[in-house]
């Protein structure tokens, strides 16, 4: 019982924890219509900032700062922020698509930096020497899981509630304005390249913080962790809950995240043993599959919200 | 210089994939991230059609010395080009032309982001996940020159080859016949195109057909040249892209050019960086083109 | 205001009837539109700067979507078809902007414009350049490289290529030098001559009266006034309201 019980804190926390990226990137392509093709990038960007930053000085590696929890987590998001605004400026005047390639090409990159870099972040063998924050006060057993939900749980819904009102809010409003009509947007004297760029930053810093929290949970970050299927993850995590709708996301994720651990259990337990190496395929399959399959069936997601944004009109 | 001529075998591949994806990008207007599993599709069939081919004609099934090559797997590699062309109009009449019918560009893009998936890990479910050959016998490099020391194998002079061939028959196609104006039409204008009589649809399913078919020559080079797994499509789908914004999206012969040199930039940079960075070659240059020229050496600006 | 009713005219090339047609759905530009365009004769449209001009023969060209109404073309419902339809119809259509393919040489752009007149391209090619002389000594060059007056006659050209009963011109004269103006003018009326229907959208209204031989004026879509060309240009009321300054031009 007690097993079961925190095994649900557990795959709790993750969910949330990705929960809060998805929602960064509802931003980014929920109200903005902007393709970021190497989310992982900046989710490694604020789990690596936030472990390089908080950890204690480690040999032949950058770190050693030693900063306090919430510091480290904040330098995370920048870390990730800085990035997004190094591509957003250089891509975001540009083509549409231009971004999507940009930002998968950073995430290829990101990785094959952290991987190889030993001096930066410790190589394949990555990060580790974290200490837990409040660890003194709470033990490493199942209240410290417990409390650290609780933690996660109150920034998930902190970023949901920043969102709803940011997209309450007049720069909503032009989010959305620029997207529908991007001609009638500049000729009101807004400038749609910058306003794309700020949401596009936010966004990233968001996903940096759930990268930051994915990491300190753990302790531990290496490039294992910021494989490019993460990104497909939160992307059908994003349009199964359709996408504009910050509680769909919500709730998209944790059925991804379910069916994701749901089936890697039972193809682990149930498959023939000489398909088991074929689980990781078959579950990257499925994430595909819904991927095209919500774009062909269901393009406003499971749950769709009530103030239906469309999408944008066809340009040309 | 080795890494120079390495360099220029890894770009004629690359280029001859860049060019349909440029040609695709251009006219259906959306960055398809899946093209690079056309490739991948491309060097599997050949691989099947190969071995059948040789199983039903033994003959065919010799090496034509120096080559590692055998005429099955010559002719494989035509039946699989037309296979694989088949293909991409396939997957066009069953997601892309879906999608584009009641969505917006981006959705294409993320449709072919899912589609890239699905394609790559079925691929790896019927094959497996390990590395295979066209031809298990160890190719012999020739010295080309000692001193420096420069070594190709045949195969690899063959591919240049052949690549070459196929940009010039393309090359032909677009400036020869009217069916290459009608492409190049759409490419530009697609509604002046109609209305000079061009069937729009039947331009689109020869885009796929050219993409298709070329990234079908460019897949199987690339297993001639190293080997096939199924995760080739994505250690290609970033040089692929790199060479199609070097070249500026929408032309062809940037894209033969761009392929060129994300190829030697690829491995001249073994020179000065660790091998494990060489994935993120390619992104250094893309952000080298956005920064100084960002439409590419011969693309126009286009919203 | 003074309406004059249609002349009776019994060889009718293309009609429209009721033509309602926008770029988006329920957002129509054009509402209840009817014209008549007569055998080898020029019809002119003219009318106020987003009147819908354009969106009338882009709509008979089938490149805008037609909600309501009809277009016939000698007898014939054609409403809506797919524009390469329209052009094996018989239906060719020069735009107003970008009518020809910058990136193509002169010579692969009649050929392209060709290849819907079948075979025995070369010869047609020839008779085409009998009748346009001044392309003949550019036929290698990129159609970018061209002036604004030879861009216009190789469009015309284009449309050409396959003997259509119809010919869509939208503006013409834009952006051309008098001079230039004249000759694409002179061109027209020397088709019409030839047999050729022409349906022509025009801002130079004097100049385009003074060729046509039927008007109609439009404004926000609809139809607003027709009649014989001369009858329009010498109206005063008509002068006043829809040609504005002009008037004083066609004294
Ligand atoms: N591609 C388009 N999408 C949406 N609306 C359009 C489009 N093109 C034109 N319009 C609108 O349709 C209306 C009529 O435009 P149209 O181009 O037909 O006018 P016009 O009479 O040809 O004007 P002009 O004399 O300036 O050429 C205008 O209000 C214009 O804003
Ligand atoms: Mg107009």
């Amino acid at each position: 019982m007690i097993g079961l019980i925190s095994y649900l804190v557990f795959f709790a926390t993750v969910a949330s924890i990705l929960a809060i990226a998805v929602l960064g990137l509802n931003l980014q392509w929920g109200n903005t219509g902007l393709f970021n093709g190497g989310v992982v990038a900046f989710f490694g960007a604020g789990a690596y900032g936030t472990l390089i930053l908080g950890s204690p000085a480690l040999e032949g590696q950058l770190g050693g700062f030693e900063l306090a929890y919430p510091l480290a987590l904040t330098g995370g998001m920048v870390a990730a922020a800085l990035l997004a605004w190094a591509v957003g400026a250089l891509t975001l005047r540009l083509r549409h698509d231009y971004l999507a390639i940009a930002t998968f090409g950073v995430a290829v990159a990101f990785e094959s930096l952290m991987r190889n870099a030993e001096w930066l972040a410790g190589g394949a063998k990555g990060i580790r020497g974290f200490e837990r924050p409040l660890r003194a006060a709470l033990g490493d057993g199942f209240l410290y899981n417990l409390a650290f939900l609780g933690f996660v749980l109150c920034l998930l819904v902190a970023v949901y509630l920043f969102l709803e009102r940011l997209v309450g809010s007049p720069f909503g409003r032009l989010l959305r304005a620029i997207r529908e009509d991007e001609d009638a947007a500049r000729s009101l004297g807004k400038r749609p390249a910058r306003v794309r760029l700020v949401a596009f930053v936010t966004g990233s810093a968001i996903m940096g913080l759930a990268g930051g929290l994915y990491a300190s949970f753990y302790a531990f970050v290496s490039p294992q962790d910021i494989l490019p299927v993460l990104t497909f993850q939160i992307w059908a995590m994003l349009i199964v809950g359709g996408a504009g709708n910050n509680r769909g996301a919500i709730m998209g994720t944790v059925l991804i995240w379910g069916a994701w651990t749901g089936s890697g259990w039972a193809l682990s337990r149930f498959a023939p043993i000489e398909a088991q190496l074929y689980t990781g395929s078959i579950q990257f399959v499925m994430i595909g599959a819904v991927i095209v399959g919500m774009l062909l069936w269901r393009p406003q997601g499971l749950f769709p919200e009530r103030l239906v944004v469309s999408q944008s009109g066809r340009s040309n | 210089m080795q890494n120079l001529v390495d360099g220029i075998l890894t770009g004629s591949y690359i280029s001859l994939a860049a060019i349909g994806l440029t040609l695709v990008m251009h006219i259906l207007r959306f960055a398809n991230f899946s093209h690079a599993e056309l490739l991948s599709v491309g060097a599997y069939a050949a691989l099947v059609f190969d071995k059948a081919f040789a199983a039903v004609f033994p003959i065919a099934a010799t090496k034509l010395a120096p080559l590692s090559l055998t005429l099955a797997l010559l002719a494989a590699i035509v039946v699989s080009m037309a296979f694989t062309g088949a293909t991409a109009i396939l997957i066009d009449r069953l997601v892309f032309r879906r999608v584009r019918d009641k969505g917006n560009e981006l959705s294409m893009v993320f449709a072919s982001f899912g589609m890239a998936l699905v394609m790559r890990n079925l691929i790896a479910l019927g094959f497996g996940l390990h590395s295979q050959l066209y031809s298990r016998d160890i190719a012999f490099a020739v010295i080309l020159s000692r001193d420096p020391l420069i070594l190709v194998k045949p195969d690899q002079v063959f591919v240049l080859g052949a690549a070459l061939v196929l940009m010039a028959a393309l090359h032909l196609v677009l400036t020869r016949t009217t069916f290459g104006f009608a492409l190049r039409a759409v490419a530009e204008n697609p509604a002046l195109a109609q209305v000079n009589g061009v069937d729009l649809g039947r331009m689109i399913a020869a885009t796929w057909v050219i993409a298709g078919m070329l990234a079908a020559a460019a897949g199987v080079f690339y297993g001639l040249s190293y080997q096939l797994i199924p995760i080739m499509g994505r250690d290609l789908v970033l040089p692929v892209f790199a060479a199609t914004i070097v070249g500026g999206i929408g032309s062809v012969y940037g894209a033969v050019l761009g392929g060129f040199i994300v190829g030697i930039a690829s491995n001249l940079a073994l020179l000065v960086l660790p091998s494990g960075y060489s994935p993120a070659v390619p992104f250094l240059l893309i952000l080298a083109v956005l920064i100084l020229r960002p439409n590419g050496l011969f693309g126009e600006a286009r919203a | 205001m003074p309406t004059w009713g249609h002349r009776p005219v019994t060889d009718t090339i293309l009609e429209t009837r009721g033509l309602t047609a926008g770029y988006v759905p329920d957002l129509p530009i054009l509402r209840d539109v009817a014209i008549r365009a007569a055998r080898g004769r020029i019809t002119v449209v003219i009318g106020p700067n987003g009147a819908g001009k354009s969106t009338l023969i882009k709509a008979i060209a089938g490149l805008v979507p037609v909600s309501a109404g009809t277009v016939t073309l000698e007898g014939r419902e054609i409403t809506g078809l797919r524009p390469d339809r329209m052009a094996a119809q018989g239906i060719a259509y020069v735009p107003q902007t970008d009518n020809i393919f910058r990136t193509l040489t002169i010579r692969q752009n009649l050929e392209l414009a060709l290849r819907r007149a079948g075979p025995g391209a070369s010869g047609r090619l020839a008779a085409l350049l009998d009748r346009f002389p001044a392309l003949a000594p550019k036929l290698g060059d990129k159609a970018g490289t061209l002036s604004g007056g030879q861009r216009q006659f190789l469009a015309v050209a284009m449309a050409l290529a396959a003997d259509p009963r119809l010919i869509l011109m939208d503006e013409p004269s834009a952006g051309l030098s008098p001079r230039a103006t004249r000759e694409v003018l002179e061109m027209a009326q020397a088709l019409a001559a030839q047999g050729v229907t022409i349906l022509l959208v025009e801002q130079n209204v004097k100049a385009a009266l003074g060729i046509a031989d039927h008007c109609y004026i439009l404004a926000e879509g609809r139809n607003q006034v027709d009649g014989p060309a001369r009858a329009l240009l010498d109206d005063p009321v008509v002068g006043e309201i829809y040609l504005g300054g002009r008037r004083a031009e066609t004294a």
